[in-house]
């Protein structure tokens, strides 16, 4: 167990920088989520964390250990790879107890803590078999499997629910968290997939273009996004954004439509200031089909028209007219709404985010 | 009338079934035939004297026989053992080029372009005792003042062919590696390098069992190859010196065209073949283990 420090950690190929001097304190026993879109550097500072890439620059602590130089073998670290990377001519018991035979551990013991590993996993029934035989989901449980009988100090997952199928995924995230709340582990797990994150992780990372936008919890980037890119990233369907400008006290869209200043950003905006402005769909919704935050004060309603409705049952995701764009809004206790019908929509402004509009970032922060 | 009634699937077929067995069955028939004869070329009569199975028990019997085919096995041996450590390291080294690994391999397929006969006489020439390459720079070196007899000692002899054949084949098995080296897959080795291998043990564990079978097609493909050695042979040394590099094909070869004992000759290829079989069966044993143990899906 060990905590994983990076320090203005630098990726380069040839000319191409690919991740900027990163820092990051990962505690001991905490569970980090590396996220962002693909080409954003993360599975690339996961590899160096695992030494399967050279370090360009700064320095990456495991323990109290530099291990910049040092090469995977020696870090103490399992990996979890996208494509489970079983080795194929190995039965699955063989599999998950190479790298205790490679250590030079006596049989007996190999044979324990695989058999404790399988228990623990639900691959008891499957040691003989051999990768090939086995389906998606019980690969990346052997993957799983095979890194978790060396109990080493850091767990590195590398987008490892990314080649199954939806069902299996949820099923997977599921045995990940309890593994960690069994293991007391440090784990950090990259993916492109921000529920992923948000579910198992006890913060995240937001990573975009080799830079860290922000560090947070799951509670944190989503409520308090730090800028405009993390707010887009994270939370599905996406914050609804547009570009306001600030005029006699209101928020212009550029169609001219018109919503008051929320009252947490009365008092700092001046006029012709430029903002873009985002709300989740949480908070716009068609009125009383929401959770209002109970600020009566703060929420404007407008009569907008209905462009397509998609019903996931409890819930209905409502894409309306507004600014010559689909806002979309999230509908509790759904009732059906034709299209093209206007019906009054609440926005529900106490939760309403405001981004600097050249820099991006967030104006409460 | 009576062809039209035949279907045209067969019909179609026809000339092929024709020209095959015009080149290939009846050839072999009638080798196979010659075989329980006393055939020689020189009396023609005697291919229709029936003998049964003397020529075989002749060669059964024949001590010559068996050195030839004892020193085809050795020979065998130590060139595919030779080629094939030397081609898996080669493909190893063009696998780590990040440049100019195009031209790598086209230049490691040269000596496969250049026709047996070719290299024989170059090798004759390089390993002369006179005038050859090697003795010359060995003695330029100061490493001996002896002109070594590399083509007339009989342990020499049987060497330098083995340098020749290695020389012209190695980059078969090398170009069959490096094809598997390129198609594997990278994530099982860097999972061994996090599961704890050094460099060697990964390459053990990890690289050799996927590499295995792609081993395998080259051996069974050089085996047939080498088993029928005949021309490098009969260009550097003719089965001498006092037939110390007397394989089976020159023997055969001997019997047939120099001694004109057609029927003799036969018999010693048919037993021949029987070589090859065998290692073309216990190569195909190997891939097939070798697949379904990395769980191929070809």
């Amino acid at each position: 167990m060990a905590p994983v420090s990076l320090k203005k950690l630098v990726k380069r190929y040839g000319a191409l920088e690919v991740v900027h001097g990163i820092d990051l304190e990962v505690k001991d026993r905490e569970f980090v989520a590396l996220v962002g879109p693909s080409g954003c550097g993360k599975s690339t500072t996961l590899r160096m964390i695992a030494g399967l890439e050279d370090v360009s620059g700064g320095t990456i602590e495991i323990g109290d250990n530099v291990v910049n130089d040092l090469p995977p073998r020696a870090r103490n670290i399992s990996m979890v790879f996208q494509s489970y990377a079983l080795y194929p001519h190995m039965t699955v018991g063989e599999n998950m107890g190479f790298s205790l035979k490679i250590a030079g551990r006596p049989p007996e013991e190999i044979k324990e803590k695989v058999a404790d590993a399988a228990a623990i996993l639900d691959l008891t029934h499957l040691l003989e078999r051999r990768p090939s035989q086995l389906s998606g989901g019980q690969r990346q449980r052997v993957a799983m499997g095979r890194a978790i009988v060396r109990r080493p100090d850091v767990f590195l997952f590398d987008e490892p629910l990314s080649n199954l199928d939806a069902k299996l995924r949820t099923q997977v995230r599921t045995e990940i968290k309890k593994l960690h709340a069994r293991m007391q582990a440090t784990m950090i797990y990259v993916t492109h997939d921000q529920v992923e994150a948000m579910t198992l992780s006890d913060r995240i990372v937001i990573m975009r273009d080799g830079h860290i936008e922000q560090v947070g919890t799951p509670e944190e980037v989503f409520n308090r996004p730090l800028t405009k890119f993390v707010a887009g990233f994270i939370g599905s369907p996406p914050m609804n954004m547009d570009d306001v400008t600030v005029a006699d006290g209101k928020l212009v869209f550029a169609s001219g439509a018109t919503l008051p200043i929320p009252p947490k950003f009365r008092q700092s905006l001046t006029s012709g200031q430029k903002l873009t402005f985002g709300l989740r769909p949480d908070d716009f919704f068609p009125t009383g089909h929401g959770l209002n935050s109970g600020d009566a004060e703060a929420v404007a309603e407008l009569e907008l028209p209905v462009s397509i409705t998609e019903p996931l049952g409890n819930e209905t995701l409502v894409f309306v007219g507004f600014n010559g764009r689909d806002w979309v809004s999230r509908m509790l206790n759904p009732r059906p709404l034709p299209s093209g019908q206007s019906i009054k929509m609440s926005f529900d402004l106490s939760q309403a985010h405001l981004f600097d509009l050249t820099t991006g970032k967030s104006l409460v922060a | 009338m009576k062809l039209s009634r035949l279907s045209a699937p067969v019909l179609l077929l026809f000339p092929a079934f024709l020209v095959l067995a015009a080149v290939v069955v009846v050839p072999l028939a009638l080798s196979f035939y010659s075989s329980f004869t006393p055939f020689r070329l020189t009396k023609p009569e005697s291919l229709y004297v029936f003998i049964g199975l003397r020529n075989y028990i002749t060669v059964i019997s024949s001590w010559d026989f068996w050195v030839a085919f004892g020193r085809t096995v050795l020979f065998l041996t130590i060139a595919l053992n030779a080629e094939m450590l030397l081609g898996l390291g080669l493909a190893l080294l063009v696998s780590k080029a990040v440049r100019g690994q195009r031209l790598l391999r086209t230049l490691m397929m040269f000596p496969m372009m250049f026709s047996p006969v070719l290299v024989g006489f170059q090798f004759k020439f390089l390993f002369n005792d006179n005038i050859g390459l090697i003795n010359n720079a060995l003695q330029s070196l100061g490493l001996t003042d002896q002109a070594i007899p590399w083509l007339i000692n009989g342990n020499l002899a049987l060497f330098s062919i083995t340098v020749a054949e290695v020389w012209s084949s190695t980059s078969v098995f090398a170009i069959l590696i490096l094809a598997g080296l390129l198609a594997m897959p990278r994530d099982p080795i860097e999972a061994a390098h996090v599961d704890g291998c050094t460099p060697l043990q990964t390459f053990r564990y990890v690289t050799w069992p996927y590499l295995m079978p792609f081993a395998f097609i080259a051996m069974t493909i050089r085996s047939l190859d080498v088993a029928r050695a005949y021309d490098i042979v009969k260009i550097m040394t003719d089965g001498g010196p006092a037939k110390r590099t007397e394989l089976l094909w020159t023997l055969v070869g001997r019997t047939a065209y120099g001694d004109a004992r057609m029927g003799m000759a036969n018999a010693m290829a048919y037993f021949a073949i029987v070589l090859s079989i065998l290692f073309t069966v216990y190569f195909f044993r190997k891939l097939a283990a070798a697949r379904q143990q990395i769980g191929a899906e070809w």
